[in-house]
């Protein structure tokens, strides 16, 4: 039991950690959009994610039950502390490398938060009830995005095919399970995210087809963030999301 | 992307049910369904409606300012028009 109320807690920390991570990215293009309009959704999208992450913090505090908040777990771990998937820590790059990532990510969120509804953890389902109806709506723009893109300009075809290519070693993490996270999937709590792939790989296939976007052929592959072993944009994330915290301990406004 | 190449829309927002659409403002997007998305993330962040409407501007044709003489004032000198003209029973409280 209490090596499943671990397992437990670092489950709610890494799907915290994807969220933050992510919704820290997507905050930076803050007053940076290609225009008013969408410089307001991105940033919507991104409240999102911080609002996940905020539950899922606040969750794995009532379960770790030892005085932690929400706010210690997102400003006082290290890099390597993080369990996030690597490829929410990304840079965002251009605007086209920005919304594949998004088209990545939400297309797997669907699939999994659907599961997460049926977790026999509560909690858990109920997060992901709120989650999915998010996620819906970042899909759809994310996916016209990426048509309108691919289907768009020779230069926004192009620098949208790069954006999935270079992103494209970074989604297999999404589908890899660990040992500690099956034994959750075994106690109905977790979603076996190795089942999603082939929803997922479908998906992709035809909104890029649709924009006339080439599937990357490679299988090589880059994971490691649930283990804790990260690129070296985490830290430069960190430092930005952190800096308050860690200037002046226990701040508040 | 420059924004001078991106159409104008007009947006109308229901507040609640029973209530008429009203125009709120407009925005700047590619096609009606990106202002229907914008217009939900500019306008409705804080639950403000049930419904969205928008039109192109460039659809809208609108009454000219310089008309106004021969256009909308003539209807003021005919004041039996007005509804205020006649005695309403008591039981209707609003008219």
């Amino acid at each position: 039991m209490a090596s499943l109320n671990k397992a437990l807690l670092n489950y709610c920390i890494a799907l915290g950690d994807d969220s933050l991570t992510l919704g820290h990215r997507l905050s930076e293009w803050c007053r940076n959009g290609p225009f008013l309009e969408e410089d307001l959704a991105l940033t919507n999208v991104s409240l999102d994610f911080i609002g996940r992450a905020r539950l899922f913090y606040t969750y794995a505090a009532e379960v770790e039950d030892q005085g932690r908040s929400e706010d210690d777990l997102a400003y006082l771990r290290d890099c390597r502390d993080y369990r996030n998937f690597l490829i929410n820590e990304l840079p965002n790059g251009d605007f086209a490398f920005t919304m594949a990532r998004q088209l990545m990510v939400d297309t797997f969120d669907m699939g999994f938060f659907e599961g997460l509804t049926r977790s026999s953890d509560t909690t858990l389902a109920a997060i992901a009830a709120k989650a999915i109806k998010e996620s819906r709506y970042h899909l759809r723009r994310s996916q016209d995005w990426i048509i309108c893109l691919g289907d768009g300009t020779d230069e926004s075809h192009e620098r949208t095919q790069k954006a999935i290519n270079d992103l494209w070693a970074y989604t297999a993490e999404m589908f890899e399970m660990s040992g500690e996270e099956q034994q959750l999937v075994d106690a109905g709590v977790a979603v076996d995210r190795a089942t999603l792939k082939t929803d997922w790989t479908t998906s992709m296939q035809g909104i890029l087809k649709q924009a006339t976007l080439d599937i990357p052929t490679s299988d090589w592959a880059i994971g490691g963030g649930r283990e804790g072993q990260h690129t070296e944009h985490l830290g430069f994330l960190l430092a930005e999301l952190q800096f308050l915290q860690r200037t002046y301990p226990g701040q508040q406004w | 992307m420059n924004q001078q190449n991106l159409p104008l829309f007009e947006i109308f927002i229901r507040s609640k049910r029973g209530l008429d659409h009203r125009h709120v403002g407009s925005l700047h997007a590619e096609n009606s369904e990106q202002a229907l998305d914008y217009a939900r993330d500019v306008y409705l962040r804080r639950s403000e409606g049930v419904s969205i409407w928008v039109v192109r501007s460039s659809d809208i044709t609108a009454s000219q300012e310089s008309d106004v003489e021969s256009f909308l004032d003539p209807m003021d000198d005919k004041p039996y028009r007005h509804a205020t003209h006649y005695k309403l029973p008591k039981e209707v409280d609003n008219m």
